[in-house]
């Protein structure tokens, strides 16, 4: 039954100026264990979400739900998903790598690199970046949704799109800590942020215009980025695949709200149908340009292209080339399509039955290009706002640790 | 009767509160607590949902949550003053979710009694949920009030800011008096709920080194009676207007 929302978090608990001291020992450890979120801890309230998070609120039973709907239910049905198995073999050697050769012979053994382990700077590096990046997406991915919170069609809908950017909260938070056992803090890697010098995924500078974008995001940006994680699932570096894993499966359930968006408006009123069909219209290439420029051909050239691509892929980083992916996506995506009754806003997209995938036109490199520079519709509008809400609440930060700092203070004085 | 229209104050009060909740969503002042307000914004965002089916039921129209909520008129909502103002700063939001939750945590163990088994079930659920947003307020108001001088400050004059809202929430109108009456949604009076409130209020704050603010020169009124203060109709033009521009509409 699908009716799980993402994470809980009890509002009690909250950990301030987590810089570098906010990493939970379950990403730290490469050991098999439920991922949680740090900074929050995670508790079941007893007889928590029995209101607000019954079936009848949250499922839905309109569609098939043992026909997998993306690639993490995909990789579920056909058991590959045991991303965590393969993670931690219980032989797996006692003591951390010393040098770079035990490094090498790790990645050679498609071995996971724990945080203790030597590695080369390149790949720390490396990593840092596409873990900020992808941290700093969940977190700007906030507020194109976020932006329909008090506006949501009914309360079910509401409710369900409090619990999905909650969601985005906490993946942000899981992978922060993630790029924390690298040796950076999220404050560090937030100032980045607010600055313009690391990005985040260019598909959240474009605009949520109706109701129905909810769910061409659910249904086409979620379900591009799951078949971009899945992969990762399986990163050479171990807090990062398991972080990936708790990832994946909650955008799993929101790739089906977004499915099950588009399907009611599908079935709804003819402004409705509209709705719904403009707002695939608007994403579907914005999501196909999720994978990346093309691997080969005069699109490729890129600062993410040739050697660096390699680089990944040698160090286990990067597991599938874009297009592979991209193939992936509308292999799995156009079917879908047809069944909501939406069309597709390509005139080259046809089956081909030699090749044995759909044929797809071009998406428009310039314009990915011209975003990804800062010129989209967004792109200043998400920074503002990142950086409004971050300075409006720094007096609360700095009131949250003075206090923390005080009550440290008098136990200490208290304890003399 | 008079259980039904008590019931959709109750029930007017969590959807409004979310409404306001749900705004600091990709506005708080760290990541976790983006999440934290969201978590109790779908607290009583439950609590309402769960509570209008049956104000439905009780009234005999059969209105659903989305007929309560998208599609009454303003003079139709029941909730007090204190919820439908404005988003202030986290200070103000902090007084306002401590004596709103202080008030949750009261009215839940009391309709935990209700004889109704829906109300009653709302309540034993309802009141596991407040005493974390209890928690989260007082954690937080003891952080400001003893946190930095700017933080001091802000979380006084939240305090003072709140103040008004404050009595409206206890008032025994003659239908909450007519409901507790009937008995099948607990035993207690808005009015005898108060001073274990205050209690908890007032203990917070010392712990805070704040103070009570003083007697304000006006209090908020009739909210109950569907008068609601300026604010209120902006909230419901955001709240309602993609429900109610397409009539009959399934979502």
């Amino acid at each position: 039954m699908l009716v799980v929302v993402g994470m809980r978090v009890v509002v009690g608990v909250l950990m301030v100026g987590c810089a570098g001291r906010g990493i939970h020992p379950g990403i730290l450890s490469g050991a098999r264990q439920a991922a949680t979120v740090p900074g929050v801890v995670p508790r079941t309230l007893p007889g928590s979400g029995v209101i607000s998070h019954t079936g009848r609120m949250y499922g839905n039973d309109v569609i098939d739900p043992n026909e997998p709907l993306n690639a993490a239910e995909q990789a579920a049905a056909e058991g590959t998903d045991d991303g965590v198995a393969s993670l931690s073999p219980a032989g797996r050697r006692e003591q951390a790598a010393t040098d770079l050769a035990a490094f090498d012979a790790l990645i050679a053994a498609d071995q996971r690199i724990e945080p203790r382990d030597a590695m080369p700077e390149k790949y720390r590096q490396t990593l840092i970046r596409q873990i900020a990046q992808h941290a700093h997406s969940e977190i700007i991915g906030m507020q194109p949704e976020g932006n329909w919170i008090t506006r949501a069609p009914s309360l079910r809908r509401k409710a369900i799109l409090i619990a999905k950017v909650q969601d985005e909260a906490g993946h942000g938070l899981y992978l922060y800590s993630a790029a924390e056992t690298l040796g950076i803090d999220r404050q560090e890697l937030l100032e980045r942020l607010h600055d313009g010098k690391q990005r985040y995924s260019s598909i959240f500078n474009y605009p949520t215009l109706t109701w129905a974008d909810n769910g061409a995001i659910g249904w086409l940006v979620d379900g591009a980025a799951i078949m971009n994680q899945v992969p990762l699932c399986r990163c050479s570096y171990g807090p990062y695949a398991r972080a990936m894993i708790r990832v994946c499966k909650e955008e799993s359930f929101h790739q089906r709200q977004g499915f099950e968006i588009l399907w009611t408006l599908m079935r709804g009123t003819e402004s409705q149908q509209a709705m719904a069909q403009d707002a695939a219209n608007r994403w579907w290439w914005p999501a196909l340009a999720m994978f990346g420029p093309p691997d080969t051909g005069d699109a490729a050239a890129g600062p993410t292209s040739g050697s660096h691509t390699e680089q990944s892929m040698a160090w286990g980083i990067k597991r599938f080339a874009n297009d592979e992916l991209r193939q992936k996506f509308v292999d799995m995506t156009v079917p879908q399509a047809q069944k909501l009754g939406l069309t597709l806003p390509d005139p080259d997209l046809r089956w081909n039955e030699e090749r044995g995938h759909w044929d797809f036109g071009q998406v428009d490199w310039d314009e990915f290009w011209r975003v990804l520079r800062g010129d989209g519709p967004c792109n200043a509008e998400r920074i503002a706002h990142r950086r409004r809400a971050h300075d409006d609440g720094a007096w609360v930060r700095e009131a949250a640790n003075a206090h923390a700092a005080k009550a440290q203070t008098r136990a200490r004085e208290s304890a003399a | 009767m008079a259980s039904a229209t008590y019931l959709l104050g109750l029930a007017d009060d969590a959807l409004i509160y979310a409404q306001r909740l749900g705004e600091w969503m990709t506005n708080a002042p760290q990541i976790e607590e983006d999440m934290a307000l969201g978590n109790i914004a779908l607290d009583l965002l439950g609590q309402a949902r769960a509570l209008y089916p049956h104000v439905g039921e009780l009234d005999g129209t059969g209105r659903g949550e989305d007929d309560f909520a998208m599609l009454r008129y303003e003079r139709e909502f029941r909730n007090v003053h204190l919820v439908e103002q404005e988003r202030g700063d986290f200070a103000q939001e902090m007084a306002r979710l401590l004596w709103f939750s202080a008030y949750q945590v009261e009215l839940h163990r009391s309709l935990s009694g209700a004889t109704d088994e829906v109300v009653r079930g709302v309540g034993q659920k309802a009141v596991k949920e407040v005493r974390y947003h209890l928690d989260h307020a007082q954690q937080w108001v003891v952080r400001l009030g003893d946190g930095t001088d700017e933080s001091h400050r802000r979380m006084q004059a939240a305090l003072d800011w709140v103040a008004p809202y404050v009595d409206e929430l206890f008032d025994d109108d003659p239908v909450s008096v007519a409901a507790v009456r009937e008995g099948s949604v607990g035993v207690h009076s808005p009015a005898s709920l108060r001073p274990a409130v205050q209690h908890v209020v007032e203990l917070t704050v010392s712990q805070a080194t704040l103070t009570m603010p003083d007697p304000p020169a006006w209090r908020s009124r009739g909210g109950r009676d569907g008068i609601h203060s300026r604010p209120m109709g902006y909230l419901l033009a955001e709240l309602q207007h993609i429900a109610r521009s397409h009539p009959g509409a399934t979502w």
